[in-house]
């Protein structure tokens, strides 16, 4: 271990800047979102020092499952091991640092490096080497077996991991924000949900223009006109989609919350009638919805409103810092490529009836599902995507130099704190951008001392 | 086609029959004993697909609109092997409403996706046309390279179609056409152009 370069290392990202001066009470410098040096930080202060998201439970459903993903730059194999627990191994061989798996998704006991042919067992522990006797070391050395990261933790499905030992619990980190996330699931039969394929993004801008924006109930008419515009073309769809945000949205009863530990939340739902049948009744048109609604309606009466609640959008954005965010039916996640790239992951969810609860009517629920689902992300996110990419390319002036997120500062009564410390305030505040990015400051400003576990 | 409801309006195709019909006549249709020879033929289904390429370059959209059944199907599958779009999200899966939604929205100017647009010029090419077991319906798979020029660059977008055509009294139409492209499981940069 170069313990002395790891250390200089990192306290050099603490002292790299003055956090105060480039995060103020009302404004960010732009160097959040344009510097390399920031970055190659982030990817140790947040993407390693915080809970993660990696995936979800339902995408390695089975002992030996795997699927590979990445926690900040670094290639992880997120698998289910032939006991059934769950591990986050670095995707490297300990030999000479080879990926040790290149799909995306599978199922092995076994990964074998196509390089030299080490070969690990699905627990990370090393199995067999090629020609032994060609080594005059012991490979039941711990260090041979594969690198992983020693905190991996669960929330009902949903796979966090995180490379600090210092940090809190899982549970203590979500917090506050494990109610919206409960409320989320728990509409669901059995609070049950399945990952089933993906819209699958990209742009050319900084990970938190992303973050900034899942919370922000401000550029919706803007950013959204075109969607707006074609959601209500048709007179007999004037008020569905996103529609309650027209006219005087702060006045509505929807309204946006910080949660603590970065995590924020907007919630939509005070905005939509509170029966069975309410969600569905403001859901836009998708391909099959005429066809569906009436078939379910002539099978199940007036039951049915409640069933095709669940092929509509939910009304909320439930963020979790940094990378994970619930919205209408998607699990969307934020995956920083370089300072200016950023993969954006729009999962569908199915719905999952295992019990039969559904009378049989799970399979046309998901195919309307994934149909309302495919709506926001070919509509809607790629127009925010393309004013992510216009921040960055604006953000390029550099004698320009802040970034502001003040609106509803210094407003008396606007913005409440309760007595758990949540912070609300109506839907296009900004009040939950200035609390997260206090958050991002105080991360930045630590030395956090990350580490990896081996098999024994 | 008849149909009782209107498609641009209302949404009662897209039903399990349709969704099994999609699966089963995409599966298994690229066959050799099945590949149409009769170079007239081939021609006329090699035209029909140039004539569409460059309706989308020139965003003729009305006219590329025409060309489809009233009932019809503009697929994007989001993984390599197409899947179930019953059980799966796909990139994009319209019906002739959501083409209809997604050009009404390109038209308002406030797409900022597509604030300027993109300007494209497509190749196709490797056109192969190939029999059903119904004398009306025929599939034609043919490569295609989209070169698309916007804000700050051109890139590439690369893949195959599968046409399922379908013959009325008085021309071939689409009913459905499925478009793969190379990367489509991967995260792509401003999906908005129609493919």
């Amino acid at each position: 271990m170069l313990e002395k370069l790891t250390t200089a290392r990192i306290e050099s990202a603490a002292d790299l800047y003055d956090w105060d001066e480039l995060v103020q009470e009302d404004r960010v410098h732009r160097l959040i979102y344009t510097d390399p040096a920031i970055f190659q930080a982030e990817m140790t202060n947040i993407f390693g020092a915080v809970w993660v998201y990696l995936g979800h439970e339902s995408q390695i459903p089975k002992n030996d499952d795997y699927i590979t993903v990445r926690l900040g730059l670094r290639p992880i194999i997120l698998l289910r091991d032939s006991q059934g627990k769950i591990r986050a191994l670095f995707n490297r061989c300990t030999h000479r640092g080879t990926t040790l798996c290149r799909k995306d998704k599978g199922s092995a006991r076994i990964f074998t490096c196509p390089y030299h042919g080490w070969s690990y067992l699905n627990t990370g522990k090393l199995r067999a080497v090629p020609w032994p006797d060609g080594y005059a070391c012991d490979f039941k050395d711990s260090k041979f077996n594969v690198a992983q990261v020693p905190r991996v933790d669960s929330y009902r499905g949903f796979i966090f991991a995180t490379l600090n030992p210092d940090a809190p619990s899982l549970l203590d980190y979500l917090g506050a924000i494990t109610k919206p996330i409960d409320e989320w699931l728990d509409r669901q039969p059995k609070g049950k949900i399945a990952v089933c394929e993906a819209n699958r993004l990209k742009y050319k801008g900084n990970w938190k223009l992303a973050y900034d924006n899942s919370g922000d109930g401000y550029h919706v008419v803007f950013s959204h006109r075109s969607l707006l515009e074609m959601e209500n073309r048709q007179a007999d769809v004037a008020n569905k989609g996103m529609s309650y945000y027209k006219g005087s949205p702060d006045t509505a009863p929807m309204y946006m919350a910080y949660m603590g530990n970065g995590h924020h939340f907007k919630d939509k739902r005070p905005n939509i009638q509170k029966r069975a049948g309410g969600l569905w009744a403001v859901e836009g048109p998708a391909p099959g919805t005429e066809h569906y609604a009436e078939e379910l309606r002539r099978r199940f009466g007036a039951r049915a409103e409640e069933i095709l609640d669940l092929a509509s959008s939910e009304p909320v954005n439930i963020n979790v810092f940094p990378n994970f965010s619930l919205l209408g039916n998607h699990i969307q996640v934020f995956e920083p490529v370089s300072v200016d790239e950023t993969n954006v992951t729009w999962y569908g969810t199915a719905v999952v009836d295992e019990d039969g609860t559904l009378d049989g009517a799970v399979d046309e629920i998901n195919a309307l599902r994934m149909r309302t689902q495919e709506q926001f992300p070919n509509f809607g996110e790629v127009d925010d995507l393309a004013n992510f990419e216009e921040i960055q390319r604006g953000l390029a002036c550099l004698e320009d130099e802040w970034v502001y997120m003040h609106r509803g500062l210094d407003i008396p009564g606007r913005v409440k704190t309760d007595a758990n410390g949540i912070i609300t305030a109506p839907a296009t505040d900004e009040a939950f951008m200035r609390e997260y990015i206090k958050e991002w400051k105080r991360l930045m400003k630590a030395t956090p001392h990350l580490a990896v576990q081996r098999e024994p | 086609m008849q149909t009782v409801h209107d498609p641009s309006t209302s949404s009662y195709y897209v039903n399990e029959q349709l969704y099994q019909e999609l699966v089963t006549s995409f599966a298994d249709w690229q066959r050799d004993e099945l590949a149409i020879h009769n170079l007239a033929e081939r021609d006329q289904f090699r035209m029909l697909v140039e004539k569409e390429a460059r309706l989308l370059d020139q965003l003729a959209f009305d006219e590329w609109l025409a060309m489809y059944s009233p009932e019809c199907i503009y697929w994007v599958p989001g993984t390599p092997a197409a899947g179930d779009p019953r059980r799966e999200i796909s990139i994009s899966f319209d019906d002739r409403r959501r083409m209809e939604d997604r050009i009404y929205r390109l038209r308002t100017g406030y797409a900022w996706s597509q604030a300027p647009k993109s300007r494209t010029v497509r190749m196709i090419s490797n056109v192969e046309t190939f029999a059903t077991d119904q004398s009306t319906v025929r599939m034609v798979r043919s490569n295609f390279l989209i070169s698309e020029f916007r804000v700050d660059g051109t890139r590439f977008l690369s893949g195959w179609c599968g046409h399922r055509l379908v013959r009325t009294a008085h021309r071939w139409e689409i009913h459905v056409r499925q478009v793969n492209l190379i990367d489509c499981d991967q995260n792509l940069r401003n999906p908005s152009i129609v493919l």
